[in-house]
């Protein structure tokens, strides 16, 4: 059974632009930061990064790896930090803050090299 | 205007936008699909199989449906760009999203076609952050299939004015601070011996020709060639934005003055080009002299 406390199995993913591109692209956000070096460099970026929407899809994906597929996700907030940049490795750490009927909320964070670029809660259903 | 006249207007502005509610539902452009679906789980890499398998889409890609897309159509209902025109004429003009709260009702499913609207839920500020001064900006979107809500966002922005960024300031001494008395008024002046007339820069306390302890400066023209120049790659120098070429300029005037060749591309920069003073304003007491190609 899962309490309280639990952490959850620390998963990495490496940015590369692929996967920014990718994940932009499906994500339907066409903004010039997360596709085209040039731009988001002119920008005052150091080179594309991660859009928001990914960010989030990520969080959920890390929740449902290790909840199973029939979990059922109900929230995701988040707090935005550091930008992603390709060539960076995300590292997502999370423990089980409370389990209430059937329900649990975990506690998630996800770091690179310049800190913290997400956290917060996702509240998912167990099957 | 004085600072709390426009944080007033501010405020003013966002009761207005408050007050107007919930704007008019904005339709996805496509219904929800499964190839949508599967471009997304792939992007993410998750290999979820309950997606397909039921025919329902992930909640994380609940915006995705009503994202505008490549050449998005300026919306006048969207609380969000209103509040963005005010904050940005205040001059907070740069932005940085904070907080995306999403809570999902329940899963969409394949051939629902979602509308979402929008409010302005809250504007906080004036706010000293470390990016600079600024205001949160709060917004609500809620997903509908028709009349029934499925989705709500939460989602927070810091509109600012970027921080000043730091600058190398000169070291002014008794010998040079007429020159930067100069520069803060559009004048190039070159030291000059009182005695015997010699010119010479940098400035220092005595004449290199005659010996004497008499300077004073004649008024450049402005004028002069590129003598000598890098193009400055690295390290980075607050203030300035790599590569930046540095010219060393021969003036008419007989002496050669070192400073930053404006917008011009490395590419362009050569020995011999004409080039004519100009002055980059940093605050009231320090003007940098720098040149351009003339």
């Amino acid at each position: 059974m899962t309490a309280a406390g639990t952490a959850l199995p620390e998963w990495s993913v490496e940015i590369t632009p692929t996967l920014v591109v990718s994940t932009a692209i499906a994500t339907r956000d066409f903004q010039d930061v997360h596709h085209d070096r040039d731009r988001s460099v002119q920008r005052g970026g150091k080179d594309i990064f991660l859009n928001i929407l990914t960010t989030t899809g990520l969080v959920q994906r890390y929740v449902t790896d290790w909840a199973g597929p029939e979990a059922v996700v109900g929230r995701i907030a988040i707090r935005l930090g550091v930008p992603c940049y390709p060539y960076e490795t995300l590292t997502f750490t999370g423990t089980v803050a409370e389990v209430a009927g059937g329900e649990c909320v975990v506690d998630v964070a996800g770091r690179n090299s310049l800190g913290a670029h997400v956290t917060g809660t996702v509240r998912v259903r167990l099957p | 205007m004085s600072a709390s006249f426009v944080d007033a207007s501010i405020l003013d502005e966002a009761k207005r936008i408050i007050a107007a509610g919930e704007s008019p539902p904005r339709v996805a452009r496509d219904a929800v699909n499964l190839p949508m679906v599967r471009n997304w789980l792939e992007a993410m890499g998750d290999d979820n199989p309950v997606y397909e398998r039921d025919g329902i889409a992930p909640p994380a890609m609940t915006q995705v449906w009503t994202m505008r897309g490549l050449r998005p159509v300026p919306d006048p209902h969207d609380p969000l760009a209103a509040m963005t025109a005010v904050l940005d004429a205040a001059g907070f003009t740069s932005v940085v999203a904070t907080n995306c709260e999403q809570t999902y009702h329940r899963y969409l499913r394949v051939g629902e076609r979602v509308a979402v609207r929008g409010r302005l839920v809250d504007v906080t500020g004036p706010k000293r952050t470390a990016l600079g001064e600024g205001w949160f900006v709060t917004t609500e979107s809620t997903w509908y299939v028709g009349t029934e809500p499925v989705a709500t966002m939460l989602f927070r922005v810091l509109k600012y004015k970027p921080a000043p960024q730091a600058v190398l300031r000169p070291v002014a001494s008794p010998d040079t601070e007429f020159f930067w008395a100069g520069t803060v008024k559009g004048e190039l002046r070159i030291w000059r011996c009182e005695e015997c007339g010699a010119l010479r820069h940098p400035p220092g306390p005595s004449c290199p020709r005659c010996g004497a302890m008499r300077p004073g400066y004649v008024v450049a023209a402005g004028t002069g060639t590129v003598y000598s120049y890098v193009v400055h790659h690295h390290p980075q120098v607050p203030g300035r934005k790599a590569p930046f070429v540095v010219a060393l300029v021969e003036l008419p005037e007989g002496v050669r003055v070192v400073g930053e060749l404006l917008d011009c591309d490395p590419a362009e920069a050569r020995i011999g080009a004409p080039v004519r003073v100009d002055f980059v304003r940093v605050d009231a007491s320090l003007s940098l002299p720098a040149w351009r190609l003339s």
